[in-house]
Formats: structure tokens, C-alpha cells, sequence
């Protein structure tokens, strides 16, 4: 791993540990895919992740997942705080039952050495009200810091798991800053080079930090976005009606499940968007995630009619 | 006789949850074990952050043989009746069965089934797979492939392996065979996750601990946590400094390493500008370290203890650079909350505080703070404490909560108010008001004594208590979400502590009316807020609906209309709750040592809602009790009471007419004429001294009827030949025992 060049190496450059991560779980028989193409809050949202843990069929992928959280905006100016971040998400259904294993093997690929980091597992259960979705597990730490989460899925979508995914998620910045030895993000080191040629994290993130949080907290059209909300929860609605097998037709599968759960995903995001602005009061606020918890439901109960969500083609 | 070794070998069970399980562990076996009548000698349970392990000693081999003979059908019954016989017995014929004669019966046959005791090991294998299955983990979980069948095993994080093994000290132990879920039970287990991962062969419980510790897991969660007291100790006093204990972090770090390794880190001296509260918080909750201090001066050290689950190669150099890292970190968010909090003044937040949610039917903590505000001025006279402060008090008492210290900590709501409240120049008994009216937190913990701290505290509280009870939410068993049960001793504590008259009826009944209008004020704004939803919806056209002014007019009406029925439900509400206080108040007074039927005695009169007051005429009564006036006059009392029970019941008719004085003076003995003079006297005194609440002086004044009381149960026969005497002296009798009400009923006291 010392010998890999500075651009590729995880200690050395942001990029290094993502390639690394990458490769590290390529290893361990898992589809390599590319973030979703859309606005979302946590890895954990990828239709890789959300609808892929539920159903029969044995499922293993690992992929990086921009993440939106508009409301840990602070213009750039807190070094540990982001509206957009990385996240390194890794789903294995079923859990190998040497997962906690293939975690540390993970840990010693991208540079943290058992033998002088201490590395433990502190309970942490893990719960995503608008995903309908929770699991047991714990928070990886390394030397007093949370490097990940790791969660055995229980439920999704209010659906139970069978059988359990065992999800990681690798909070990538946080990471890299302790890799690396930077005390703040903005310093990171993103392609490992010195010098004119080098890159950091803030040449390539800082004005977005500062644009999207004068966005998040000030100017965002929150008219259109309650609008958005609405055509998405509509849209939602609309699609899984139209993908409903047809009556009396021998193909008993649902034809749109992924469709409709994108609108469930930007009507989340967008939700996301207007608690930044602040528009919405707490008790609307529980009923917006209530809302789009509805929408997971459904989209998850519609999954499980497909052929990914293991019903025979 | 043999031993038990069991180890259950997991992924990392969360530390609040180990000490419980090996106790459930223990308890679960031994008690399966001695109902199928298997008796042991001692049992012990252990946990650390990946296994519960369980030795029992002193088992039996084997059960006890089991010798029973069964009666059965005479000889020469029918074949049917012979072959059940057999069946039931378990006999392959009936030539193994005796035949044995009874005069009456005649011959009839025997069968003796003896049953040896099942060996120990197989007892254990069918007992042991039923607790694993249904062990009573707070919270547990599926996993790996063979979660996808329904009914699959649950445990606390995955369960890797079982070890169990039986057999006597003197020999090898044999492995008691059985497997849940694939799990398979052997005689080996795993050392610690890094520093010794191979696995180890164990015999017995007495090598288990000896290999456990070669292999870096300190079985004993107690001898863990010595292990981390006294190494944080030791390190602390080589830099000239004093551990801060706490045992309930101890508890946790304890859960959280099998090979505890204490290191010491330092931070920025800068930090300590920030409370030491704070940073105490900060380091506990985030870090689970502990902090130092200077044992000359009190203050916080710049320094922190960590424990670690590694003895490192490098010394612990990277393990104490990296929590450093994050101490610093954590810190410096801390320090700039502190920095930022005190940019806004603590009145200039109120608003905030609408945005959240006491409770759905209770308001907002806005609207809370402002009937405490109110409450808090009408109860200043009663406390001595100044209206304007203490009202001060109150609206500032909440403002801490939409601070960033307090979101991020809310365990510091209250002392962040009263930081706050100093550095921005309020009173200080405004800032400390803030703090303290949290308290008493539970029945140890200190009851202010400020005037406005106890009128914030009492306000707090019973807004909390009359609100819960306006909307029917009341505490029940064991469940008590909103710990009713503790604001109420909070307000008893407080009242009594601080020698505070005052009458709960009265306090109860401003706050009940406030809660009760805002009720349907509540309910009126979420009305609205439909209204508003569905004329913002595409269905508004289609579904009928009444303007938001045309609700206003409803809801005025019913206002009107409801007022009478809502203050007559408000009413039975409040009755509820004073006598949720009595029981609390009972419960207070028991927990002090005093006699439960004396506090009855007391409550059972009528119109009994001044605690203080309450509390005083127990102890008076209690002190009467003890001399030889109050034992005579309460013999005096249940002689007394006992003939008018028999007399009225005989009679069918209660003597609850004033005694006639005329047939008392003209018919009376002496000794009657005196009780009748000397009760006459007697009780106006007493009642004169309990309006006074001149409780020991009711009790003297009822003291001296012992004197006639006695003479006339000695001279005087109550059931007289002619009825009106006898009827007249039954009624000095109830006059008599009426006189005693006016302290307390005495039929409630016992002994």
C-alpha cells in the first residue's frame, strides 16, 4: 500500500482512499457501481441499498454516494461541517458472518494498523424514519473517532429483512482528514500530487460550500419546492398505480417500482431542503417525513413484486 | 461433583446491556436447572463487551432414579382395561406386572416403573438451545443467510460460538453436545480480537480464566474496572493531579474493552475559558474519557484519561495522538457554541421556543413558559420571594434550550441558562432560579432554598402536573413517561423543606383554568390548520368545508357551551390530583420513617390539602400517641367505639344527635355529668387549636378526657334499663369519638 504512488495512495490523497475502498471491496465479490444520479442524504437512499436489501436474492455492491444534507451547511467556514459530503457505502445480503472481519480487512487496506490503532465497536443502532428503516450495530471507532457505521438491516421500507444486509457506511472525509493528519477538511488533499499540481478539497468544494448554503438557508425557492414536493409525491403515487400488474394478465410483477421510488427520493431531498429554510414547523415536519415514509412503503412493497425484489420473471 | 462451564461468544454486546444479561444468564439456567430437580452448590456469571460466560458448581451427575408403582385393573379384568394397564405402564406384558391382594378389592396387578435420572449433560443439551432462543435481550436482531427463514435465532449482535463443557475436577471435562441455529456448542473460544485472535482449547472454569487472561480478556467486569480506577489513578497522581470519578462512565468503559489499557492525553490550556461542566460533557459524552483536576485548587486539568482496548506496539503514541485529535475537535465546537451562545440575549430566544413542541395537547414551551411565568408571580408572596424576579425567572428559565450548548448537551439545560443568565447581568437569583427550578431531580438530590428558585421550581412543576391531568395523561404501573411521580415529591420536598403553607386546591385551581381554555384554543388552531391544508389542496372545490372565520364562530359558541361542562370535568381533575399528591405524600412520609396508619388517620379527614400542615399533625399525633394520656385515651376511644358499633347495630340506627343535657342533669351520674362538661370544653379547645394549627395543643386539650372517659367506663353502665338514658348516654359516647375527629380518625391507627 506504501508503495503505491501518492495520486493512489489512501493516506497520501481523498482519491487514493476511494480507489482503494473500491478495490478492497471489488475483491470481496461486490459490484462496484457509480453514485445515483440524483440528490439524496445518505448512501444509504441508492436504490442499491434501499431496495436491493429487501427481497431473497443475495445481493453485494459498494459505491460512493454524494451526499446532501442541507442543513449542515455553515458557508464554508466550519472545518468539520458539509452540505455535501461523501459517503463509501458497502451492502452485503445475506451478511457474510465474517463481516466484522472483511471491516477490519478494510481498515488495514486503506492504512490503520491493528497494532498500534485502537479500533472498537460501540453500539449504535441505527434508524431512518422516512425510510421506514432500522438495524442494530454499532459505530467503528479508531482511536476514539466513528470511522463508520456498520448496521445489520432489520427492516426497510417497513419491510422485514430476509434475509439481513449488513451495511458500512465510511464517512470519507472524516476518514481522510485522520489519514492524513489535516485539521480541516478544507485541507484535505485530493490527488495525492505537491505543489502547482496539487489539489485540495477545498479547491474543488469550497465555493460550492459557500454557494449551496447561501441556497439552502436563504434563497431557495421554497414556493416551487412545496411544489415539488407535492408533483413528487403525486408522481410517486401515479407511477406505482400505472406499474400494478394488470388483472388477469399471468405476469404478476409490478412494472415501475424504481421509477416511482425516485420521486419518493427528490421528494425527500426536497423536503430536506425546505427544513433548511426553516418553512416548516415541527409538528408539519413530522408529518412530511410520515409522508414520505409512505411513499418508501409503497415503493418497497412494489419492489418486492419485481424480479430484483425475487419474484420469478 | 461436577461443574458447568458456558460462554457465549458474540459480536460486540452493547455495555449497558452486559451486567444484565449474565445475571438474566445465571438466573435462566439455575432455575431450569432446580425445577427439573437438579440442586448446585454456587453459580457465577461474567460479561465482557464479546461473550457471557456462566459457571455453575457442585452439580449432580446425574438426576435422582425415580421408583413408582402403579396400581392396575384386577386380575381377570377385560382385555381392553389389561392392554391400556400395559400401555400407560409401560409394561411389554402382563407377566412383568405383580399381583397383590386387597380384602376388599381382591387380586389386582402391580407395575413397578422405575426411572433412572437423566444424566446431567442431557438435561443441560435440551435446556440450554430453549434459553438461547428465548433470552430476554432488551433489544435483538437476525442475521447472516439463515435469517432469511422465518422464526430464525435472534441475539443481542450475531452469536459466533458456544463453548460448554461438564465433568469433574479431577478428570477431563466432557463437552455437553447441542447446537441452536447452526451454532454448534464445542470447547474452544477466541481471546482478544487483536492482541490474541487464534483460537483456545478450555477444559474447565478454573483454566478458562488463567487462558482468557494469557489471552488478553479480563473475564471479570468488576476487576475490569478496578483495573481501569486504580491505573487512571495512578497516572492522575504522577502528574500531580486528582481523577474526577464517575462511576457511570466506569460502568461503560468498562463494557466497552476486554484488556483495559489507561493512557493519558492532554488539550489546549485555551479550552478551560469554556465552563468546566462543558468540557467535562464533552470529553464524557463524546469521548467516554475522564477528566482531572488540580487537587489544590479544585480546578479542571488540562489533561484527560482514555482507556484503550490495545496494548499497542508503539506504546499507545498513536491511540493517545488520535483521541487528542478528536478531543480538540469536540472541544473546539464546544468553545465556539460557548463563544456564539452568548452573542444572543437569553429573552431575545423566547420566540424560538414556539417553534417547539411540549406536548401535542400542552403547547408549545412557549406558551409553557409563559403560564410558569404567571404562575411563578402569583406563588412569589406565598414563597417570600420578589414577583418581579421570580416572573423574570420563569421566562428565562426555558431560553437555554434553543441554545446550541444545550442542543448539542442537553443534559446541561439549566446550568448553560444560568451562565448565560450571569454573563448578560441578571439578578442572581434570576440566574440561579434557572438552574435550580429543575430541582429536586429525584429523592437525593439537593431542594433549593432561594425563594425564587423554589417559586420557579413549584410553578415548573405543577404546571407539568395540572397540565398532564387536565388532558387525562396520567401516570399508570409502572409506566410514567413524563415522570409525574417525580414532580410531585419534587413539590412536596420543596414545600416541606422549605416550611411552606400553602393549599394545593387553591394553588391547582388557576393553572387548571389556563390549561383547560388552551385546550380548546388547541384544538381550535388545529382545526384551522385542516382548513387551511384543504383550501391549499386540489380537493378544495370538490369537499365541503367552513371558512377559518366561520370556525372562529363555532368555536366561540362552543366556548360558551363547553365552559360549564369543562369546568366541571376540571373540577374532578383537580380532586384527582390531590389525591395522586395524598399518595405521593404517603409514600414520602413512609420512605421517612413514619407509621403508615397515623398518615391514614390524618388523610381520612376531610379538606386535608396543606402538605405542611399534613406532615405537622402526624408528627403531633405520633408524639401524643407515645405518652400514657394519648395509649389511654385511645383505649378510651376504641372502647367507646366498639359499644356504639354493637348498640348501633343492634339497633339499626346511629346516635348522632347532640347528647340532651336535660336527661344528662336530671338522670346522670356525677361521672357522667363531669365527661359531659369536660367534652363540652374539650373539644371547642381542640377545634380552636387545630384552626390555629396548634396541633399538640388539640391533642392536650383532648388529653384531659382521658380522666372522665376512664370514670365513666367505670362507673357507668351505657346500656341503662330505661331507653332514653341509655339512648342519651349512646350519644355522649358518639360525642365523644365526633371530639377525637377534630385531630385525627382514630380508627385508622393500629397497635
Amino acid at each position: 500500500m506504501t508503495s503505491e504512488p501518492a495520486h493512489m495512495n489512501p493516506a497520501r490523497s481523498f482519491q487514493g482512499l476511494i480507489l482503494t475502498l473500491q478495490r478492497y471491496w471489488a475483491e470481496q465479490g461486490c459490484v462496484i457501481l457509480q453514485p445515483y444520479d440524483m440528490e439524496v442524504g445518505a448512501g444509504t437512499f441508492h436504490p442499491a441499498t434501499t431496495l436491493r436489501a429487501l427481497g431473497p436474492k443475495p445481493w453485494r455492491a459498494a459505491y460512493v454516494q454524494p451526499s446532501r444534507r442541507p442543513k449542515d451547511g455553515r458557508y464554508g467556514e466550519n472545518p468539520n461541517r458539509l452540505q455535501h459530503y461523501y459517503q463509501f457505502q458497502v451492502i452485503l445480503k445475506p451478511n457474510p458472518p465474517n463481516l466484522q472481519e472483511l471491516y477490519l480487512g478494510s481498515l488495514e487496506a486503506i492504512g490503520i494498523d491493528t497494532a498500534v490503532h485502537d479500533v472498537r465497536f460501540v453500539e449504535d443502532d441505527w434508524e431512518s424514519p422516512t425510510l421506514g428503516a432500522w438495524g442494530l450495530g454499532w459505530e467503528c471507532w479508531c482511536d476514539g473517532m466513528e470511522v463508520s457505521q456498520f448496521t445489520y438491516f432489520q427492516q426497510v421500507a417497513g419491510f422485514e429483512c430476509s434475509p439481513v444486509a449488513g451495511e458500512l457506511t465510511y464517512g470519507l472525509e472524516r476518514l481522510a482528514m485522520y489519514l492524513q493528519g489535516v485539521e480541516s477538511i478544507y485541507d484535505l488533499n485530493f490527488n495525492g500530487l505537491e505543489g502547482d499540481r496539487k489539489v485540495t478539497y477545498g479547491d474543488v468544494f469550497l465555493q460550492a460550500e459557500q454557494e449551496y448554503s447561501r441556497h439552502n438557508f436563504e434563497y431557495a425557492d421554497t414556493e416551487m419546492l412545496f411544489r415539488h414536493f407535492r408533483d413528487a409525491e403525486a408522481a410517486c403515487r401515479k407511477y406505482l398505480e400505472a406499474g400494478e400488474p394488470r388483472s388477469g394478465s399471468n405476469d404478476s410483477r409490478h412494472l415501475m417500482a424504481l421509477p416511482a421510488y425516485d420521486q419518493c427520493i427528490k421528494a425527500s431531498h426536497v423536503f430536506n431542503l425546505l427544513d433548511a429554510r426553516g418553512v416548516i414547523s415541527v409538528t408539519e415536519r413530522q408529518s412530511y417525513i410520515l409522508r414520505v415514509r409512505e411513499l418508501a412503503k409503497a415503493c418497497g412493497a412494489a419492489w418486492l413484486k419485481t424480479e430484483g425484489g425475487g419474484v420469478a420473471a | 461433583m461436577p461443574d458447568l462451564l458456558l460462554e457465549l461468544f458474540s459480536e460486540e454486546i452493547p455495555a449497558r446491556m452486559q451486567r444484565r444479561a449474565a445475571e438474566d444468564l445465571k438466573k435462566l439456567v439455575t432455575d431450569a436447572l432446580v425445577e427439573r430437580g437438579f440442586l448446585y452448590e454456587g453459580a457465577q456469571a461474567f460479561s465482557t463487551p464479546r461473550r457471557l460466560a456462566l459457571t455453575i458448581m457442585g452439580l449432580p451427575v446425574k438426576g435422582k432414579d425415580v421408583r413408582e408403582e402403579r396400581k392396575g385393573p384386577r386380575v381377570g379384568s377385560p382385555d381392553a382395561a389389561i392392554q391400556g394397564f400395559l400401555k400407560g405402564a409401560g409394561l411389554a406384558s402382563i407377566d412383568q406386572a405383580r399381583i397383590e391382594s386387597d380384602p376388599k378389592k381382591g387380586e389386582f396387578y402391580v407395575a413397578v416403573i422405575e426411572k433412572p435420572g437423566r444424566a446431567t449433560t442431557d438435561v443441560l443439551a435440551e435446556i440450554l438451545p430453549q434459553i438461547v432462543r428465548s433470552f430476554p435481550w432488551p433489544k435483538s436482531m437476525r442475521w447472516g443467510a439463515a435469517s432469511a427463514e422465518a422464526g430464525s435465532l435472534r441475539w443481542v449482535r450475531p452469536l459466533q460460538s458456544i463453548l460448554c463443557t461438564f465433568g469433574p475436577e479431577t478428570e477431563d471435562p466432557e463437552v455437553v453436545r447441542f447446537e441452536v441455529d447452526g451454532v454448534s456448542s464445542g470447547d474452544a473460544t477466541s481471546g482478544h480480537r487483536f492482541l490474541a485472535p487464534d483460537p483456545i482449547r478450555v477444559r474447565r472454569f478454573d483454566d478458562y480464566v488463567p487462558a482468557l487472561e494469557r489471552a488478553k480478556v479480563v473475564l471479570d467486569a468488576d476487576r475490569r474496572k478496578d483495573m481501569i480506577l486504580h491505573d487512571a489513578k495512578d497516572l492522575a497522581f504522577a502528574q500531580g493531579l486528582e481523577l474526577v470519578e464517575d462511576e457511570g462512565l466506569l460502568e461503560e468503559v468498562a463494557g466497552l474493552v476486554e484488556w483495559p489499557v489507561v493512557l493519558m492525553g492532554s488539550f489546549d490550556e485555551a479550552f478551560l475559558d469554556i465552563p468546566p461542566e462543558v468540557v467535562r460533557t464533552t470529553i464524557r459524552a463524546n469521548q467516554k474519557c475522564f477528566v482531572l483536576r488540580d487537587p489544590a485548587t479544585g480546578r479542571l486539568a488540562n489533561r484527560f484519561i482514555l482507556v484503550s482496548n490495545l496494548v499497542a506496539a508503539d506504546g499507545g503514541k498513536t491511540i493517545v495522538g488520535g483521541n487528542e485529535r478528536v478531543v480538540r475537535a469536540r472541544l473546539s465546537d464546544a468553545k465556539f457554541f460557548w463563544e456564539t451562545d452568548q452573542k444572543v440575549k437569553l429573552e431575545e430566544r423566547l420566540e424560538k421556543l414556539e417553534s417547539i413542541v411540549f406536548h401535542e395537547k400542552l403547547g408549545t414551551q412557549y406558551e409553557r413558559v409563559e403560564r410558569i411565568a404567571a404562575l411563578s408571580r402569583e406563588l412569589a408572596p406565598v414563597v417570600a420571594a420578589d414577583p418581579a424576579l421570580a416572573e423574570r425567572a420563569a421566562r428565562l428559565a426555558k431560553a437555554d434550550l434553543v441554545t446550541e450548548m444545550v442542543g448539542e448537551f442537553p443534559e446541561l439545560q439549566g446550568l448553560m441558562g444560568r451562565y448565560y443568565a450571569t454573563l448578560q447581568g441578571e439578578n442572581p437569583s434570576v440566574a440561579a432560579a434557572i438552574e435550580e427550578h429543575y430541582k429536586p431531580l429525584g429523592p437525593s438530590d439537593r431542594v433549593p432554598t432561594d425563594p425564587v428558585s423554589v417559586a420557579v421550581a413549584l410553578a415548573d412543576k405543577i404546571d407539568t402536573l395540572v397540565g398532564f391531568w387536565a388532558i387525562d395523561e396520567k401516570p399508570t404501573g409502572s409506566k410514567d413517561p413524563y415522570a409525574l411521580r417525580r414532580a410531585a415529591l419534587g413539590v412536596i420536598r420543596l414545600v416541606l423543606e422549605n416550611n411552606l403553607k400553602l393549599s394545593l386546591t387553591s394553588l391547582f385551581a388557576k393553572p387548571f383554568a389556563r390549561t383547560a381554555s388552551s385546550a380548546l384554543f388547541a384544538e381550535f388552531l388545529k382545526a384551522k390548520e385542516l382548513i387551511e391544508a384543504i383550501e391549499q389542496s386540489p380537493f378544495a372545490p370538490v369537499v365541503e368545508h367552513p371558512s377559518v372565520s366561520e370556525l372562529a364562530g363555532i368555536f366561540r359558541q362552543r366556548q360558551i357551551a363547553e365552559a360549564e361542562k369543562l369546568a366541571r370535568i376540571m373540577h374532578v381533575r383537580a380532586l384527582d390530583l390531590l389525591s395522586f399528591f395524598a399518595d405521593r405524600l404517603k409514600v414520602y412520609l413512609r420512605d421517612q420513617g413514619a407509621r403508615h396508619d397515623l398518615i391514614d388517620a390524618v388523610f381520612s379527614l376531610e379538606g386535608q390539602d396543606d402538605l405542611l400542615m399534613i406532615v405537622r399533625r402526624v408528627e403531633a399525633l405520633g408524639r401524643f400517641l407515645d405518652t400514657e394520656d394519648g395509649a389511654n385515651l385511645l383505649a378510651g376511644y376504641r372502647r367507646a367505639a366498639n359499644i356504639l358499633r354493637i348498640e348501633e347495630k343492634k339497633d339499626g340506627r346511629a346516635y348522632d344527635e347532640a347528647p340532651d343535657l336535660q336527661i344528662v342533669n336530671d338522670h346522670g351520674l356525677i361521672e357522667e355529668k363531669a365527661l359531659a362538661v369536660v367534652l363540652h370544653q374539650a373539644r371547642q379547645e381542640a377545634a380552636t387549636a387545630v384552626e390555629s394549627e396548634d396541633f399538640e395543643g388539640a391533642m392536650r386539650a383532648l388529653s384531659r378526657l382521658r380522666q372522665p372517659v376512664d370514670a365513666f367506663f367505670d362507673k357507668v353502665t351505657v346500656n341503662a334499663e330505661d331507653p332514653a338514658v341509655r339512648a342519651n348516654r349512646l350519644r355522649l359516647l358518639n360525642s365523644f369519638r365526633e371530639a377525637t375527629r377534630t385531630v385525627a380518625d382514630f380508627s385508622r391507627i393500629e397497635g
